[in-house]
């Protein structure tokens, strides 16, 4: 479904800063594949979602998504296939606008913008009905403004935005890490949900190992640029903290994981 | 009388100049683009237009439709330095800006200002479809403050219904959203860079309009005419901004482009006012600018003085 192969990046290339973010990674995704990925800072994580979506280009390596090469294709060209939620709640949404104007341009997902309407009467029903499940009373403040709500209904938002239109490849960049605890949960309810009733494939970064291993089929680990552990199915299920974290200090080669891993 | 009458040109001036305070608030509120281009463009609108009429013998009516074309090149030129040359925003405008200043001087042939004297412009057009019943008796410049008040105004609404239309579409929506939030927008799927150049091409459209309409207007087009604009556009934001408070508490788009309209009207009649009070012309820009310093601070200050409590 998704096939990465040989992928790297670098930046502050030919300076003194020059970081080699994505060393030669290959990574395969199935249809309905829901990974999970950890890894500590600098791992490349965010850079690989970035990749994927075409925030930056690549040096080298391609990426194919069902059999379409995309590594050349900007940002813009590739959201028809993909659905994003970013760790920032600010930056999923557009504050000045009102929930369902926000709703219905991602209703528009990859499609041209034109002169019609820009909002229409039977899409607010969708909305209305969409907002529901979110179970936050939003489908009764469909005309507020974004910028009124907290930061968790914002992601929530983000969260339906990003799968109104069905998306080829959902991917979560953190997307519950500035929340507090208690949202935090609620959002990573509500993607569960979410991905399964709509049969998604999934991509999710997360610094919180129990989630990792309690959400999707399968899990990734990453350091230095390069996948170090990819785990699957029963395998994964038979996943504990501590063998991630063993597996994770085997990698760096006794270094410590980051307090950030341990208390999670 | 006579301040009645001092009153009644600055509305209509209010009117023209409004168009361009639209133009503004499009780049500088919708896009979040301050573009410098304006001030420029104005001057192009008001060249081209005067030039087509005076050398060309063109329907005055036309010519502003030429002066919209000028315009709206010199805001996509912007655009391009800016999304494709990767100059930032304030540079680009300045670039095309200073630009336009010698294009100016060429297409008033290679002189700062040119005359519509004797010339058919909107203004004598429209006195001449007026009944002779209607205007008999009337002093030539009252007549000509009421025929620029009326026209300012019918094209004011119009332009206000066509805005509220164009940004309620799907790409009116979308170039909302690409001042608001960028990465987003482009997170769904739309190309922001062609978004700004079409925020850029609309507003530089609307800004050379009103300054064809002035010129026309004022009689004569000046390479010197749009200096200042972009501050003079923000006046009446703001100005208008502040008004609206009092046009209750549910902002609807249409009552915002209206409040721009009643602030550029406002700030019209303030300057009238002050000049009348003996206030020199040449002091008017530092004026302008100290209301626009003043009412741009006061947003912040406020947020301050909130936080500090």
């Amino acid at each position: 479904m998704l096939r990465i192969t040989d992928l790297c990046k670098s930046f502050n290339v030919g300076t003194i800063n020059e970081k080699k973010v994505l060393d030669h990674l290959d990574l395969t995704l199935e249809e309905g594949d829901f990974v999970t990925v950890i890894g500590g800072n600098g791992a490349g994580k965010s850079t690989l979602l970035n990749m994927i979506a075409g925030v930056y280009l690549s040096d080298c390596g391609t990426i194919t998504l069902e059999g379409k090469d995309v590594t050349r294709l900007p940002e813009h060209a590739r959201a028809k296939f993909l659905g994003r939620v970013f760790q920032d709640p600010m930056k999923g949404t557009a504050a000045n606008m009102q929930i369902q104007e926000n709703l219905a341009l991602a209703y528009r997902r990859g499609k041209k913008r034109g002169l019609r309407w820009g909002i229409t009467e039977e899409e607010k029903k969708i909305y209305q009905e969409s907002l529901k499940q979110l179970e936050l009373g939003l489908e009764e403040r469909m005309t507020s403004k974004v910028g009124l709500l907290s930061g968790g209904q914002r992601q929530a938002i983000t969260l339906l935005m990003a799968t109104l239109k069905k998306p080829k490849l959902l991917l979560l960049d953190e997307h519950t890490a500035a929340l507090d605890p208690k949202t935090a949960a609620k959002v990573l309810d509500l993607t569960k949900q979410i991905v399964e009733k709509n049969n998604l494939t999934a991509v999710m970064v997360t610094h919180n190992m129990k989630d990792a291993i309690q959400i999707g089929n399968r899990l990734i680990m990453m350091h230095n640029g390069k996948i170090i552990y990819d785990v699957r199915g029963e395998e994964k299920e038979a996943l504990k903290v501590a063998d991630l974290l063993q597996k994770f200090e085997q990698a760096t080669g006794g270094e410590f994981a980051n307090d950030r891993m341990i208390l999670a | 009388m006579s301040f009645a009458l001092t009153i009644l040109g600055a509305v209509g001036q209010g009117l023209l100049w409004g168009i361009m305070a639209l133009g503004v608030y499009i780049t500088f509120r919708i896009l979040n683009f301050a573009d410098m281009t304006c001030d420029g463009s104005f001057a192009l609108g008001g060249c081209v237009s005067v030039i087509m009429i005076s050398a060309f013998h063109m329907n005055p009516f036309l010519s502003v439709i030429i002066a919209i074309g000028a315009g709206m090149l010199s805001g996509f030129i912007t655009g391009f330095l800016h999304t494709k040359l990767k100059i930032p925003a304030i540079l680009s405008g300045i670039l095309t800006m200073i630009a336009l200043y010698s294009i100016n001087i060429r297409i008033l042939g290679k002189k700062a200002n040119v005359s519509l004297l004797k010339k058919e412009t909107i203004v004598t057009k429209i006195k001449s479809w007026l009944p002779q019943s209607l205007t008999e008796g009337m002093i030539d410049s009252t007549l000509n403050s009421i025929v620029v008040l009326g026209f300012g105004l019918i094209m004011v609404i119009i332009l206000i219904i066509i805005l509220y239309w164009f940004f309620g579409t799907e790409a009116g929506s979308a170039l909302r959203a690409t001042g608001n939030n960028e990465d987003m927008i482009r997170a769904l799927g739309q190309n922001t860079d062609r978004m700004k150049i079409l925020g850029l091409v609309l507003g530089n459209g609307l800004v050379a309009l009103s300054g064809a309409f002035v010129a026309q207007s004022q009689g004569y087009a000046d390479v010197g005419m749009g200096q200042g604009a972009i501050v003079i556009g923000l006046a009446s934001i703001v100005i208008g901004e502040v008004m609206s408070v009092l046009l209750g508490k549910k902002r609807t788009f249409y009552k915002k482009l209206s409040a721009i309209i009643i602030g550029s009207i406002i700030y019209r009649v303030i300057i009238a006012w002050v000049l009348k009070m003996g206030l020199d012309t040449s002091d008017l820009k530092l004026l302008t600018a100290v209301i626009v310093a003043c009412a741009l601070s006061i947003p912040g200050l406020r947020a301050q003085r909130r936080k500090a409590r």
